[in-house]
């Protein structure tokens, strides 16, 4: 398990705004990401996700604020800092006759210390398809070899903008794997997501950020956990209703409800206690007409 | 050989595989000028004097295609596509990734004038080249020149659509105008004034000097200033617009 050290962060953000016209996107955010630790951000289109991600890759210039990473000011775009990175955009075109080993390689020469053509190959799961031309490709091979180019100048930073959109099951499984594998070599990683079972799946700790704002950030089992209310349901064995009751300690009510059917000789039917995931507090925090302080 | 211009010779080496493997576009880049050269070869046959207009005209025709029409075609696909934003996104210096696609335009440029002059010694009966530093002297402005008015142009066109459209209301009157099929100087006078003040009617007066009239570096250098001030055009508005991405709606 890594532990935030007392190094400087991959990333730190101060106050960070942006803005188009009168639209203001990045009302002042603040966060920090550490190096090795897979770091989320999540927020609903057009809450300023976008416009941070791309101010942080160098895509684009920011109307106040610090940004650092690794050190860099990644306006100015400085070599030292892009050959350290890696980024794999939401969507992007590639030349389309061009084969998937001709393009690592090419993209190999770009930087200083780049990985192995064939151990890349391997870690997308583009083996079989190193000869294929870039408009064969299918939807998921095609973020595979945009997960492969980010990879194979062997950064220590990735971006991941929206990693598994668009995949089915099996690639999504892949492609958090690759992401966990990035972690276990000690990566940074920055992801955007709006699947929340990915950023429970994948993430140290994640951002919520909603117009403009950060509105809650941690780790996502806290976040789930914040608003630490059990909700209990069952059904009544005298109506036959689904009952439930939300309580922040469940213990007096199972007891109440299984020594009541244990004393009838029956038992508690569909009985269920949760807590509120990820997908809850996102939705709750989101739905918010007011964008409440850091949590 | 620092490491940007090494880079810039692999991105040239990469845009040269990537022409060849469209094999559609290669070839109707290639068949245009000798399609030109065959139908107004054959209008013109045997009237000598026309074909002399002809040969540096097309050869001036081809040098425009390959580097203006080439370039505002390819770089708004490259940039609608989101080609030119990922490559932004690399580590490979702006620089070395457009000098790679303008050398890309450059080596097709040097292809199509070297098969207009070999046609038209072949099939034409006109001369090899008299004067060879003319020639490479307004072939390597002409490209310099085209080229930046063309990745300059591409920056105005909104998307990839429009492209054609955009590249054909220049393309079209210019290699009109500038005398590409016939001599200039028969035209009336205000479309005389409009092909001085263009630089393709200079690009194919120094080919003409150089392949069949005769006329030296002394006697054209004139048409070289008005290729350097729109070069320098050029060269500012393609650098100063430069989008890497397309606008958002």
């Amino acid at each position: 398990m890594e532990e935030m050290s007392a190094a400087a962060p991959a990333i730190l953000v101060r106050d960070l705004q942006k803005s188009y016209g009168t639209f203001q996107a990045v009302r002042g955010i603040d966060f920090e990401v550490a190096a090795g630790e897979v770091f989320g951000l999540l927020g609903p289109n057009g809450a300023g996700k976008t416009s941070t991600v791309e101010i942080l890759e160098g895509y684009r210039e920011r109307d106040g604020g610090i940004v650092s990473v690794l050190g860099h000011d990644p306006q100015r775009r400085p070599r030292a800092l892009l050959r350290r990175m890696g980024i794999v955009l939401q969507s992007t075109g590639m030349y389309r006759h061009i084969t998937v080993q001709e393009a690592l390689t090419h993209w190999a020469r770009f930087y200083p210390h780049p990985r192995s053509v064939d151990e890349v190959l391997a870690l997308a799961g583009l083996d079989e398809k190193r000869d294929a031309l870039a408009r064969t490709l299918s939807g998921g091979q095609m973020r595979r070899l945009d997960f492969a180019l980010a990879l194979i100048g062997d950064p220590e930073l990735i971006f991941l903008d929206e990693p598994t959109t668009g995949f089915d099951p099996a690639a999504r499984r892949a492609a958090w794997d690759v992401v966990r594998s990035l972690q276990e070599l000690g990566k940074t990683v920055l992801l955007t997501t709006h699947y929340l079972d990915e950023a429970q799946a994948l993430c140290d700790r994640v951002a919520i950020i909603k117009q403009g704002r950060i509105v809650a950030e941690g780790p996502p089992a806290a976040l789930g956990a914040s608003s630490s209310r059990y909700t209990v349901g069952w059904r009544s064995a005298e109506t036959g209703d689904l009952e439930t009751r939300q309580t922040e300690d469940p213990t007096a009510l199972l007891h109440q409800l299984t020594s009541a059917a244990l004393a009838r000789g029956g038992s508690v039917r569909d009985l269920s206690v949760t807590r509120p995931s990820l997908e809850d507090v996102y939705l709750e925090l989101t739905a918010e007409a007011e964008a409440p302080s850091n949590v | 050989m620092p490491e940007s211009l090494t880079l810039a010779w692999h991105q040239f080496r990469l845009e040269r595989r990537m022409f060849w493997r469209n094999p559609s576009a290669a070839f109707f880049n290639f068949v245009l000028p000798l399609l030109f050269l065959a139908l107004f070869g054959a209008i013109f046959s045997g009237n000598q004097k026309d074909l002399d207009v002809l040969i540096p005209g097309i050869a001036g025709m081809s040098i425009m295609a390959t580097t203006f029409s080439a370039l505002v075609m390819n770089l708004t696909f490259l940039r609608e596509q989101g080609v030119l934003k990922r490559m932004r996104g690399t580590p490979l210096p702006d620089g070395s990734y457009l000098l790679g696609v303008f050398a890309n335009a450059v080596a097709n440029a040097m292809i199509q004038v070297t098969i207009v002059i070999v046609a038209g010694k072949l099939l034409f009966g006109t001369d090899w080249p008299h004067d060879w530093p003319e020639l490479v002297i307004y072939v390597g402005a002409g490209v310099v020149c085209l080229a930046s008015l063309g990745v300059a142009w591409s920056h105005v066109v909104p998307n990839y659509d429009s492209a054609a459209a955009y590249n054909n209301i220049v393309f079209l009157p210019v290699i009109f105008i500038s005398g590409v099929f016939y001599d200039v100087d028969n035209a009336p006078q205000f479309l005389r004034d409009i092909a001085q003040a263009l630089p393709l009617t200079h690009i194919i007066d120094g080919l003409s000097g150089a392949l069949v009239n005769g006329r030296s570096l002394a006697d054209n250098w004139s048409g070289l200033v008005v290729i350097g001030i729109w070069a320098a055009v050029g060269i500012f508005f393609a650098i100063r617009g430069f989008r890497w991405e397309s606008r958002r709606a």
